[in-house]
C-alpha cells in the first residue's frame, strides 16, 4: 500500500498546492512534494523485489493487486507493483519534482499556486505510469500526465507557448491512439481475459497468440509492434518524430523543461522496454538492423541539429534527442549490459539534463537571454552556477566518475559485441561519434558563453544568483557524481530485472 | 431477514419523492404568494432531490431491482413479466433506479444552481416545482412498462420542460427557445401518440411484453412497421437525435442555463431509458427482424449519423453554450450505439456501457452547462473569446470545467474515459467495430473544439472587459453545484466498478 500512499499525498498534495494562496505556494508545494520524495527513499530502502515484474520467477516489491471493473469476460484491475526497472524511474521522479519546484521559485511569478499544484498533479500521474501494471490503469496515468503539461507550456510558456501546447498534446494524443489500438488488437487476439501486463507478457512469450479472422498471427504481432513503437517513439522522441520537442522545450518554462526531459521523454523509453522489448521481443530481434538505424540517426541526427543551434535551451533540446538514442540501441542489443545501460541511461540522463536545463534556467533568470551569441564571460559574474554547468556538460560528454560514463559505456559494451544486430560494432562505431559532436556543441558553446572577456549588452546588474537556484543544481552534480562512482547503487536492481526479460535471459544478444 | 417487508409501492418511492416535493413548493408559496423566500424554496427542492437520490442509492445497494437480490417489483399485479406495478404499468428494477439515480443528482445539481442564478427572478417556486415535476416525469419514464405510461410520464416531463425553457420570459432568446420547442415537442409527441395507436392497432396491447408476444407472427408488418418508426421518432426528438436534434441548439441556448443542464442531461437520459426499455421488451429485434422491421440498422444510421453531425456542427459554433449544445446531440449518437450493437455477442455490456456513458454524462455535461451558468451569472459573455482568461480569476471553477472537457472528450482521468472505453470495447466484442471506429474518430475530433474551452480559460490574455469585474462574486450555491459535479467526474472513474456491475445487470434482465 505504500505507492498507492505515495499517490494519493501527492495528489491531495496537489490539490492543497492549488488552492493555496500565491504568496508562500512555493515553500507549500517544495514541503508537500518532500513527502513523496521521502516515501520513494523508503521503498528504495525496504525493495525486495527481484526479477521482472512482467514476467514469473521473481518477486514484485510492494505489489498490490485488486478488481477494479468487471465486465462480462474482462476484468479491469488495479494493479501496482515495482521492480529493479521501475524503482529507480520512481526515485528519479520525486527527486527531479522536488528539485524543479525549488527551481521554479524565481522564474514563476504569477500563478503561482496553479503552477505548482499542476506540476504536484502530473507527479502522481507519474508515479503511477512506473508502478502500474494493468493496462487500463497504466493507461490513465499514462494519458493523465498529458493534461497537466498541456496546461503548464500553455500558461506559464514563452513567446510561443500556445502553439507549442497544442502541438504536444496533439503529437502525443495521435501517438496514444496507436500505441492503444496496436496494444488492443493484441490482447483481443490472446487467450486472455484481462488486460494484467505479466499475464499479457508471459501469453505472448509462450506463443499463445491467434490469428485474427483478417491475418495471421505474426502479422498482427508485427502490426501492433510498429504501432506501439510509433506510439512510444513520439514520446522519447526518436528521430523523424521529433519535432514536437524542441518547440515544447524552448517555450516551457524551466521547471517543466526539466521535468519533460527528466522523466516525461523515460515514458516512452520506458514503455518501449516493458512493451514492445519484453513482450514482443521476437519481433524486435527479426528487425533488429531497422530499429538500429533508428537509434544511430537519433544520435548522430539530434548532435548535429544542436550542433547548429544558437539558443542554449535548444541545444540542450537536441542533445536529449541524441542521449535517447542511445537509450534504443541498449535496448535492441538485447545484451545484460545492452539494456540495462539504456535503463540506467534512463536515470542518469534525466538527472544530467535535468541539470543543464536548470543552470540554463538560472542563467536566463539572470542575464534574460538564451542566446549563444548574446554573451561572452559569465564565469566572471557567476562562478558557482558556470562551475557546474560545466560539471553537467563534462557528465553529458560522459567525463568517467560521472553517471553519464558508466550509463553510455555500459551501452557500448552491451551493443558492441550484440548478437541481435548484424554488424553491431558498425552500428556502436558511429553511435560513438555521437559523444564526439557532443563535446564539440557543448565546448564551443560553452567556450562562447562562459570564459573570455564579460560581455552583455543589459542594462541591468548581471550578478550571482540566489542560493536556492543554485541549491537544486549542486544537489543533482552531487547526484550524477555519485551514481558515477557507484552505479550499482541502482545498476544491481536494473540488472536483476533486465537479466530475466526472457530475450536477454535466452541469450540471444549473446550474454553480456 | 428483514425486520419488516415494505409494501410494493415503496419501492416506487423515489418518484413519490420527488411528486412530493413539487407540491410542497406550491403550498410553501400559496402561504405567502407576495414574497420569494429563495433559501426556502432552493433548500425545499434540494432537499427533495437529494433523498430521492439516498432512497435510490439505498435500494441499490439493498438490491431492490435486482433479479438476484430482492427480486424486480412491479406495480398493480403482474403481467406477463416479473415484477411490474398497475398491471405491469410500472416496474422497479436496476435499470429505472440507476436513471432514477441520475435524474435526482442533475436535479439536486441544478436546483443547487439556480439558488444563485434566479436571484432576481419572480415565480420562483413555480420554477423549483416544474423542475420536480419534470423529475417525476422522468422518474416515472424510467418505470414505464406500458406505452400508455411511457406517453403520459412522457408529456409529464415535456409540458414542465417548455415553461421552463421560456421561463425567462422578459428574454427574447428564452421565449423563442419556449415556442420552438413547445411546437416541435407538440409535434413529435403527436407522432409519438400515433405510432403508439399503430402498435395497439397491430397488438391490442399496451403492455410492452405484451406487445412483444402478439407482435410475433402478426400479418400487419406494415401498420407495425411504421408505429415502430414513428415511436422511434418521438424518442428521437426527446433524445436530440439527429434528424430530430433542431430544437436542442435553439431550447439550450435560449434556456436559463441551470434549464440547459437540466434538459441536456436527464432529459435526455430519460428518452433513453424509454428507448432502451421499449426496444428491448416491446420491440425485441428477433421477432422483429423475423417480420422484417429491422429497426436496428435505423438505429445504427441514426448513431452514426448524429455522432458525426453532432460533433461537426460543435466544431463550427461561436459560442460555449452552443458547443454544448451540439455536443450534447454527439453523446446521444454515443449512447445510441449501446442499442444499435444489440444484435452482436455479449450485448448486455454494450447496452450497459450506453447506461454507464449516461450516468457519467450526467454529471460532466451538467457541471459544463452549469459553468456557462456562472458564466452568465457574471454576465462575462457567451463566445470563446469572452471566456479568455478565466482562469486567471477563476481558477478553481476553471479547474473543474477543464476536468468536463476532457472527460467529454473521453480523456483519462476521468470518468467520460472509462464508460467511452467500455462503450467502443463492448461495440467491438460485440462485432460492429466499424461502431466503434466512428465512435472513436468522432471521439479523437470533439477533442478540437472541447480544448478550444480549455485553451480559452486558461492561455489567452484576459480582455479589459468591465464585465469581468463582477467575477469576484463566488456564489455559493453555483460553485458548490459545480465542484460537485467535478468531484463525480473525478470520482466516477475509480468507483466505475458499482456503476458498472448495475448497468451491466440491468441491460442482461432487459435482454433474453
Amino acid at each position: 500500500m505504500i505507492i498507492e500512499t505515495l499517490m494519493a499525498v501527492t495528489f491531495v498534495g496537489s490539490l492543497v498546492a492549488f488552492i493555496a494562496p500565491d504568496r508562500y505556494a512555493g515553500e507549500l508545494a517544495f514541503g508537500i512534494s518532500a513527502l513523496p520524495l521521502v516515501g520513494s527513499l523508503v521503498l528504495y530502502s525496504r525493495f525486495d523485489g527481484s526479477g521482472n515484474a512482467l514476467m514469473d520467477g521473481g518477486q514484485l516489491a510492494f505489489e498490490n493487486s485488486a478488481e477494479w471493473i468487471s465486465l462480462g469476460a474482462y476484468s479491469l484491475n488495479w494493479h501496482v507493483g515495482l521492480d529493479g526497472i521501475s524503482l529507480p524511474l520512481i526515485v528519479l521522479t520525486t527527486v527531479l519534482t522536488t528539485l524543479a519546484i525549488v527551481s521554479a521559485w524565481t522564474p514563476i511569478d504569477e500563478r503561482q499556486s496553479q503552477f505548482y499544484g499542476l506540476v504536484l498533479f502530473m507527479e502522481a500521474g507519474l508515479l503511477g505510469v512506473f508502478s502500474a501494471l494493468d493496462f487500463f490503469v497504466w493507461f490513465v496515468f499514462w494519458e493523465a500526465v498529458l493534461v497537466p503539461l498541456y496546461l503548464l507550456i500553455g500558461v506559464w510558456g514563452g513567446p510561443r507557448r500556445k502553439y507549442a501546447a497544442i502541438k504536444v498534446f496533439v503529437y502525443t494524443n495521435v501517438a496514444s491512439l496507436a500505441m492503444f489500438i496496436g496494444f488492443v488488437a493484441l490482447v483481443f487476439n490472446l487467450p486472455v481475459d484481462t488486460f494484467d501486463l505479466p499475464t499479457v507478457a508471459q501469453s505472448l512469450n509462450a506463443g499463445e497468440l491467434q490469428s485474427p479472422s483478417w491475418t495471421s498471427a505474426s502479422a498482427l504481432k508485427t502490426g501492433a509492434f510498429i504501432a506501439m513503437f510509433a506510439g512510444f517513439a513520439v514520446k522519447v522522441p526518436v528521430v523523424p518524430f521529433h519535432t514536437w520537442l524542441p518547440d515544447a522545450h524552448v517555450e516551457a518554462p524551466t521547471p517543466v523543461s526539466v521535468l519533460l526531459a527528466g522523466v516525461l521523454l523515460k515514458m516512452g523509453t520506458y514503455a518501449l522496454l516493458r512493451f514492445n522489448f519484453t513482450m514482443m521481443s521476437d519481433v524486435a530481434t527479426a528487425n533488429a538492423e531497422i530499429i538500429a538505424i533508428f537509434a544511430v540517426v537519433s544520435v548522430i541526427y539530434g548532435a548535429l541539429l544542436a550542433l547548429a543551434q544558437q539558443d542554449l535551451k535548444r541545444i540542450v533540446a537536441y542533445s536529449s534527442v541524441s542521449s535517447m538514442g542511445y537509450v534504443l540501441l541498449g535496448l535492441v542489443a538485447y545484451t545484460t549490459f545492452g539494456v540495462g545501460g539504456a535503463t540506467f541511461q534512463m536515470l542518469s540522463h534525466g538527472l544530467i539534463s535535468g541539470l543543464m536545463f536548470m543552470a540554463v534556467g538560472v542563467i536566463y533568470n539572470t542575464t534574460h537571454t538564451r542566446m549563444v551569441t548574446d554573451m561572452s564571460g559569465l564565469a566572471d559574474r557567476m562562478p558557482i552556477t558556470v562551475g557546474i554547468l560545466i560539471g553537467g556538460a563534462f557528465g553529458y560528454m560522459g567525463l568517467p566518475l560521472m553517471s553519464g560514463f558508466a550509463a553510455e559505456f555500459f551501452v557500448f559494451l552491451g551493443a558492441f559485441r550484440s548478437g541481435t544486430i548484424s554488424g553491431a560494432p558498425v552500428f556502436t562505431g558511429v553511435a560513438m561519434f555521437g559523444i564526439v559532436i557532443v563535446a564539440g556543441y557543448l565546448l564551443f558553446a560553452m567556450q562562447r558563453t562562459l570564459f573570455g572577456p564579460f560581455r552583455l549588452d543589459t542594462d541591468y546588474e548581471v550578478g550571482r544568483a540566489p542560493l536556492h537556484d543554485v541549491a537544486p543544481l549542486f544537489a543533482l552534480l552531487l547526484l550524477v557524481i555519485a551514481l558515477g562512482v557507484a552505479p550499482e547503487l541502482f545498476f544491481d536492481m536494473i540488472r536483476d530485472a533486465v537479466n530475466h526479460i526472457p530475450a536477454v535471459e535466452a541469450g540471444v544478444g549473446g550474454g553480456h | 431477514m428483514a425486520l419488516f417487508e415494505l409494501p410494493e409501492w415503496a419501492a416506487l418511492a423515489p418518484t413519490f419523492v420527488l411528486a412530493a416535493t413539487s407540491l410542497a413548493l406550491l403550498v410553501i408559496d400559496s402561504i405567502d404568494p407576495d414574497s420569494t423566500n429563495r433559501p426556502m424554496l432552493a433548500g425545499t427542492a434540494t432537499t427533495g432531490a437529494l433523498l430521492a437520490l439516498a432512497v435510490t442509492g439505498w435500494y441499490l445497494v439493498a438490491g431492490v431491482g435486482d433479479p438476484n437480490g430482492r427480486g424486480i417489483v412491479s406495480l398493480f399485479g403482474t403481467a406477463q413479466v416479473d415484477g411490474t406495478v398497475f398491471g405491469g404499468q410500472l416496474v422497479v428494477d436496476q435499470m429505472s433506479l440507476l436513471f432514477t439515480f441520475i435524474f435526482a443528482s442533475v436535479t439536486a445539481m441544478v436546483t443547487v444552481a439556480s439558488y444563485d442564478y434566479l436571484r432576481g427572478h419572480s415565480y420562483q417556486a413555480e420554477y423549483y416545482s416544474l423542475v420536480m415535476l419534470a423529475a417525476t416525469g422522468m422518474s416515472l419514464m424510467a418505470s414505464a412498462a406500458s406505452l400508455a405510461t411511457v406517453f403520459v410520464s412522457f408529456e409529464l416531463l415535456s409540458l414542465s420542460s417548455y415553461a421552463l425553457v421560456a421561463f425567462l420570459k422578459k428574454n427574447r432568446g428564452s421565449v423563442e427557445a419556449g415556442l420552438k420547442y413547445f411546437l416541435i415537442g407538440a409535434l413529435s409527441s403527436a407522432v409519438f401518440v400515433y405510432g403508439i395507436s399503430l402498435v395497439y392497432a397491430v397488438t391490442g396491447s399496451l403492455q410492452l411484453a405484451a406487445v412483444a408476444q402478439a407482435a410475433a407472427g402478426t400479418e400487419l408488418v406494415g401498420v407495425l412497421g411504421l408505429g415502430v418508426i414513428l415511436v422511434l421518432g418521438g424518442i428521437a426528438f426527446k433524445t436530440a437525435v439527429v434528424p430530430f436534434h433542431f430544437w436542442a441548439p435553439e431550447a439550450y441556448e435560449g434556456a436559463p442555463a441551470p434549464i440547459s443542464a437540466f434538459l441536456s442531461s436527464a432529459s435526455k437520459a430519460a428518452g433513453f431509458v424509454v428507448a432502451f426499455r421499449v426496444f428491448t421488451l416491446a420491440f425485441p429485434f428477433e421477432t422483429f427482424l423475423d417480420l422484417g422491421v429491422d429497426w436496428v440498422l435505423a438505429v445504427q444510421i441514426l448513431a452514426v449519423v448524429t455522432m458525426t453531425l453532432g460533433n461537426f456542427a460543435a466544431a463550427t459554433q461561436t459560442e460555449v453554450k452552443r458547443m454544448l449544445a451540439y455536443s450534447s446531440v454527439g453523446h446521444a449518437g454515443y449512447a445510441l450505439i449501446g442499442l444499435a450493437a444489440i444484435t452482436g455477442s455479449n450485448s448486455e455490456i454494450v447496452l450497459g456501457a450506453g447506461m454507464m456513458h449516461l450516468v457519467v454524462y450526467g454529471f460532466m455535461n451538467t457541471g459544463a452547462f452549469l459553468f456557462v451558468a456562472l458564466v452568465e451569472y457574471w454576465d462575462v459573455g457567451r463566445t470563446f473569446e469572452d471566456y479568455n482568461g478565466l482562469a486567471t480569476r477563476a481558477p478553481v471553477a476553471s479547474l473543474a470545467m477543464t476536468v468536463f472537457m476532457f472527460s467529454l472528450a473521453g480523456l483519462p482521468p476521468f470518468g467520460g474515459f472509462a464508460s467511452k472505453y467500455i462503450l467502443f470495447m463492448g461495440a467491438v466484442n460485440a462485432g460492429f467495430w466499424w461502431l466503434a471506429a466512428v465512435g472513436a474518430v468522432n471521439s479523437a475530433l470533439s477533442l478540437y473544439y472541447y480544448s478550444r474551452v480549455v485553451k480559452a480559460l486558461w492561455f489567452e490574455d484576459p480582455s479589459d472587459d468591465v464585465g469581468k469585474v463582477g467575477i469576484a462574486n463566488q456564489p455559493v450555491g453555483l460553485y458548490a453545484a459545480i465542484l460537485f459535479a467535478a468531484v463525480a467526474t473525478v470520482a466516477l472513474l475509480p468507483a466505475f466498478g458499482p456503476v458498472s456491475d448495475t448497468a451491466v445487470s440491468a441491460a442482461s434482465s432487459l435482454l433474453p
